[in-house]
């Protein structure tokens, strides 16, 4: 799917636009087009050294999945852990910013250093960049597996990147971005006849071409949803969001700068709060908020024109797993006609198929009630829930804007 | 060849017209204005039009009337006897089609190589015993089977002493007649031309293959006619069915059992000789419905006239008949396995090209199937299958190598379409079962089946629930295995379903046939129990292997169905006491409907499981698209 994107949308203007966020400026010096240079940069930056100092442990508390703390690194989620961490991590900035200035031009000199390369190091180092979706991040970690292979032919290469996939994939299993992201980067470097017709030298180095286009495709993807959202978002209409989404925020944040006069209304996103967050961000830019607690969906539903959700994948019925609570705004928003717009990039489309709630793979997070809670008392702590496609009118995607119905194409073209 | 496949591009537009339209007056006919015989020309009315006939375009690419006849071959002037017949209100215009080509060929139809009849091949569909999911492959009385095999060597030769003595001699030939002759010239000018000889090809080789057998009245002239449609249709490589030669005089395999005109002349030429049923419901009349238990006898006193069909294609047929072959996929694979042998046996004939001479073949073959019993949309895709690549053999294969190749072929396709894909299925199904789950199923499907008894030997702790119907009660069947194999079941007729959806987390069901439009073309029942499941939100997936997926779109369950023999819901067997309708069976005023399939609303469906992998039911016109090309499974 990724060869008809819809990145034509793009002006070259826009391709600049992209805010460099304040950490990956700050750690490496490059300008953020260069993100696709050949290694990733080597951000200490501490805020997950607690988590993830093990890469081949990622989950030392197993009440946590390794789902919910990337979510929690990357969304900022506003618990007092996660305070306690961010201030320990700001001392660090300087001599991590160093460390990989010093470290890049080691690994790009010995690009065949194969032997202590580790994807899940690469993975992580490219995932400490805020703006840089989990996908994408895998997706630049296995272009470098391509990089610094040793392998001699075709087939060793491809279950080089197969093993490295694999053990991406099992380093989280609850992620579906990272394991749908895997899945299509091996489909789109691997899938063409004209490989097998090629020395190998030429073939990897064709392979490199398809990995680097492949992330920039999948960076480009959020700028190419908010300049399609645009027709949907009309003067004068009040949008309901849910959680916090960095696809959602950049539509948000287009179509504020393209002087749309719009409010949002952010639900609160308990426990971990990350409307809050949006907000904030929404607040920068000067759109009208308002902030609901989670349970006020419903009674503010007459007032919403639209609801915008992300997601945290997009699966096979058309359907998405999103962050808890987007399951009962969809069927509010269902039962008061008022439409449902999902942004999600293509590489979050994942060959799953939940038939209810319970068939996946549950991602659990801690729940702060503010009280001790009696230990007889159950807690549900499952972080998302699955919205079906009815519920649903369509899916913002790089691809284009489709129906729930058109992803299961997309998906059978790609997979089968 | 070639020449005439390029004109026939040009001339013959591919187009697609869905729903009502006018289409442009035709220059072939100037007779009186008849809006049924002015849309006859165009091409794509017939199978698009749900209006004109429900008939369904691929089946009838089945038939030797599905062929395509190159517009050539149409010829403008008409006869009197068209103009006659035109203005009988026909819903089909097949009639005059025919008529007029007929006609046109008067000139020739003197010649005695014409005659044949095509009665034999004639398509009057019996309404077999139910069709079920279930896969039963039982075989015949034994004493029947030994009979086919002591007369298999005996019929061979039969069939050339088989005269006309069957039929009295016509005077006058028959179009259809007159029809094969024109094929059979044109078939031996291209095997001329193919083989380069120099003969002064057109009418002498016609006419010294015709010589060779003057009298004999049916059988091989009229494969001869089939081969060479078949072959023309086929060359011509589209998937359209083109309107001109459906016109031929076999009934369409979904013929308009409503049209009096039709049924006499189908009847006339059935093998299969049916008694139709009486009082049939009004909205079904198109269907065909007949007297059960009267055929196999029948049949089996036919056996030596039978000539053109093979004898295990025969006894495929009778086993359909006598209900002892059910079940989508043991109907197809009992097909496949008895083309598989027919083809085995073959032989091409003098003068003739494995290509055509088989197709005809099979055509009969297929043809003798359908009045056994419908068939069903997997069969037709199989049987696509097959013709294509009959039509596709190289021609520099000999016999031999030709046979060896569509023997593998069919052992392929019954291998990855039917038996790998069930494998596929099953492991793409039992995923979706959990421990604990309450599995709910209607009827006896063997894809079920399998998923049942694989996730068993997984180990997963679940309960199944069978839900069963009057009359066919399969689903006992289905029971028996399953507590055979220590599954815990309960068995429910459907009048409970809607009390026991409640325990219900899963249903899964079996499915003769996917649509594009999502339906599932099912056993009757699993439309009431998929709606029920729906209501009570429990997740309806269906299995279906990909080979049944159908590009046709169908809303109801009225215009493409089969009917079942209505005294199986009229009497209950083994309870004299329930007498009530006793007597009133043949009353004027009671219509009994024994519905054998239903189709069920995408809607209610969740999944649908393939070899493909699970997929929501609108992703199957996608499917269908990328790996059904030419309507052929790849």
């Amino acid at each position: 799917m990724w060869w008809r994107s819809a990145s034509f949308i793009l002006d070259q203007r826009h391709l600049q636009e992209d805010p460099p966020n304040d950490i990956a400026s700050s750690s490496s010096k490059q300008p953020p087009d260069t993100l696709s240079s050949l290694s990733p940069p080597q951000t200490q930056n501490s805020t997950f050294m607690a988590t993830a100092a093990d890469p081949f442990n990622p989950i030392p508390n197993p009440k946590i999945s390794a789902y919910y703390q990337t979510r929690a690194a990357h969304t900022a989620v506003v618990t007092s852990d996660w305070l306690a961490q961010a201030q320990a991590a700001v001392g660090h900035h300087p001599d991590d910013a160093q460390a990989a200035q010093t470290h890049q031009p080691l690994l790009a000199a010995s690009p065949s250093s194969g032997k202590s390369f580790c994807v899940i190091n690469e993975f992580n180092n490219w995932r400490k960049q805020p703006d840089l979706a989990e996908a994408v991040a895998a997706i630049r970690a296995l272009a470098a597996v391509i990089r610094a292979s040793e392998a001699t032919t075709m087939m060793e290469l491809e279950i080089e990147l197969k093993k490295a996939s694999d053990s991406l994939k099992s380093w989280d299993t609850t992620s579906i971005s990272l394991t749908a992201g895997c899945d299509l980067f091996m489909r789109y470097v691997t899938r063409t006849s004209a490989l097998e017709y090629e020395d190998f030298n030429s073939a990897r180095s064709r392979l490199i071409e398809r990995a680097e286009k492949f992330g920039e495709i999948s960076c480009k993807a959020r700028r190419i949803i908010a300049m399609l959202s645009q027709d949907f978002i009309f003067d004068g209409c009040t949008i309901l969001v849910h959680g916090f989404s960095r696809v959602v925020l950049e539509v948000l944040k287009t179509a504020a700068q393209n002087k749309k006069l719009f409010r949002v209304f952010c639900t609160e996103g308990r426990p971990d709060r990350t409307g809050l967050r949006l907000s904030n961000e929404l607040a920068k830019l000067d759109v009208p908020v308002k902030l609901l607690i989670d349970s006020a969906v419903a009674y503010t539903m007459d007032e919403v024109d639209m609801v915008f959700v992300g997601a945290d994948g997009v699966v096979e019925s058309g359907g998405i797993i999103n962050m808890m609570g987007t399951y009962q705004i969809a069927l509010v928003a269902h039962s008061m006609n008022k439409p449902v717009y999902v942004a999600a990039e293509s590489y979050k489309f994942a060959r799953l198929y939940p038939l209810d709630q319970k068939d996946m793979a549950p991602a659990l997070r801690p729940i702060d009630f503010g009280v001790p809670i009696p230990s007889k008392v159950e807690v549900e702590r499952s972080a998302r829930d699955y919205t079906p496609p009815q519920y649903l009118t369509l899916l913002f995607t790089d691809l284009g804007v489709l129906t729930p119905s058109v992803v299961s194409d997309e998906l059978i073209q790609l997979y089968l | 060849m070639d020449s005439r496949r390029a004109s026939r591009t040009v001339s013959d537009p591919k187009i697609r017209q869905v729903g009502f339209f006018a289409p442009p007056p035709d220059r072939t006919f100037s007779g009186p204005p008849d809006p049924i015989s002015t849309s006859t020309p165009n091409p794509a009315t017939t199978t698009t039009t749900a209006a004109n006939s429900p008939s369904s375009p691929p089946i009838s690419d089945l038939s030797p009337t599905g062929n395509s006849l190159p517009p050539v071959m149409i010829p403008p002037p008409r006869h009197s006897s068209d103009t006659t017949h035109r203005l009988v209100p026909s819903p089909l215009r097949r009639d005059t089609l025919s008529l007029t080509v007929g006609s046109n060929n008067n000139n020739i139809s003197s010649s005695p190589s014409g005659g044949f009849d095509l009665t034999a091949v004639k398509a009057s569909s019996v309404p077999a015993s139910g069709l079920t999911t279930v896969s039963v492959l039982k075989t015949l009385p034994p004493g029947f089977t030994e009979t086919i095999v002591e007369k298999v060597g005996g019929s061979v030769e039969m069939q050339n002493d088989l005269p006309a003595n069957s039929k009295p001699l016509k005077e006058r030939t028959s179009k259809a007649e007159r029809r094969a002759l024109q094929e059979a010239q044109r078939a031996a000018k291209a095997a001329a031309k193919a083989e380069g000889s120099k003969l002064p090809a057109t009418t002498s080789g016609a006419a010294a293959s015709a010589n060779v057998k003057p009298a004999k009245a049916t059988k091989p002239s009229s494969q001869k006619n089939d081969s060479a449609t078949v072959a023309s249709s086929e060359k011509k490589g589209g998937d359209r069915p083109p309107e001109k030669d459906r016109k031929k005089d076999a009934p369409h395999p979904r013929m308009q059992y409503d049209d009096k005109s039709r049924v006499e002349k189908a009847k006339r030429r059935a093998v299969v000789k049916q008694t139709e049923a009486r009082n049939r419901v009004e909205l079904f009349r198109h269907l065909p419905q007949y007297e059960h238990g009267t055929q196999l006898p029948d049949l089996e006193s036919k056996f030596f006239q039978l000539d053109p069909v093979h004898p295990v294609v025969y006894k495929v047929g009778l086993q359909y008949i006598s209900g002892d072959i059910s079940g989508g996929n043991a109907r197809c694979i009992a097909m496949l396995q008895a083309f598989q042998e027919a083809i085995k046996d073959y032989s091409t004939p003098d003068e003739k090209t494995v290509t055509r001479d088989l197709t005809a073949k099979i055509n009969s073959y297929v043809s003798f199937l359908n009045e056994c019993r419908p068939l069903s949309i997997s069969m037709g895709n199989a049987i696509r299958f097959l013709k294509n690549r009959i039509a596709k053999l190289p021609l520099t294969l000999s016999e031999s190598e030709a046979k060896a190749f569509l023997q593998s072929d069919i052992e392929q396709f019954i291998n990855e379409k039917i038996i790998l894909a069930d494998k596929v299925i099953v492991k793409h199904a039992v995923t979706k079962i959990r421990d604990g789950d309450v599995l709910l199923t209607y009827g006896s499907s063997s894809a079920v089946e399998m998923i049942l008894l694989h996730a068993h030997e997984l180990g997963k702790q679940f309960r199944v629930v069978i839900v069963d119907s009057r009359p066919k009660l399969e689903g006992q069947l289905l029971l028996r295995r399953l507590v055979g194999k220590g599954l815990s079941c309960t068995y429910a007729n459907i009048n409970a379903v809607s009390y026991i959806m409640h325990e219900v987390t899963r249903v899964f069901l079996g499915a003769s046939s996917v649509l594009s439009n999502g339906t599932v073309y099912s056993r009757v029942g699993t439309a009431c129990v998929a709606m029920v499941a729906h209501e009570f939100r429990v997740p309806v997936l269906v299995c279906c292997e990909a080979y049944k997926f159908h590009e046709r779109v169908q809303l109801d369950s009225i215009c493409s169905n089969e009917l079942g023999d209505p005294d199986a819901i009229s009497k209950v067997p083994g309870r004299e006491d329930i007498n009530y309708l006793d007597g009133c069976t043949n009353s004027e005023n009671l219509q009994l409907l024994n519905l054998i399939y239903d189709a069920t609303p995408s809607d209610y469906v969740s999944m649908i499981v393939t070899d493909y992998g699970m997929v929501p039911p609108t992703s199957v016109p996608v499917i269908v698209r990328e790996y059904c090309r030419d309507q052929v499974w790849i």
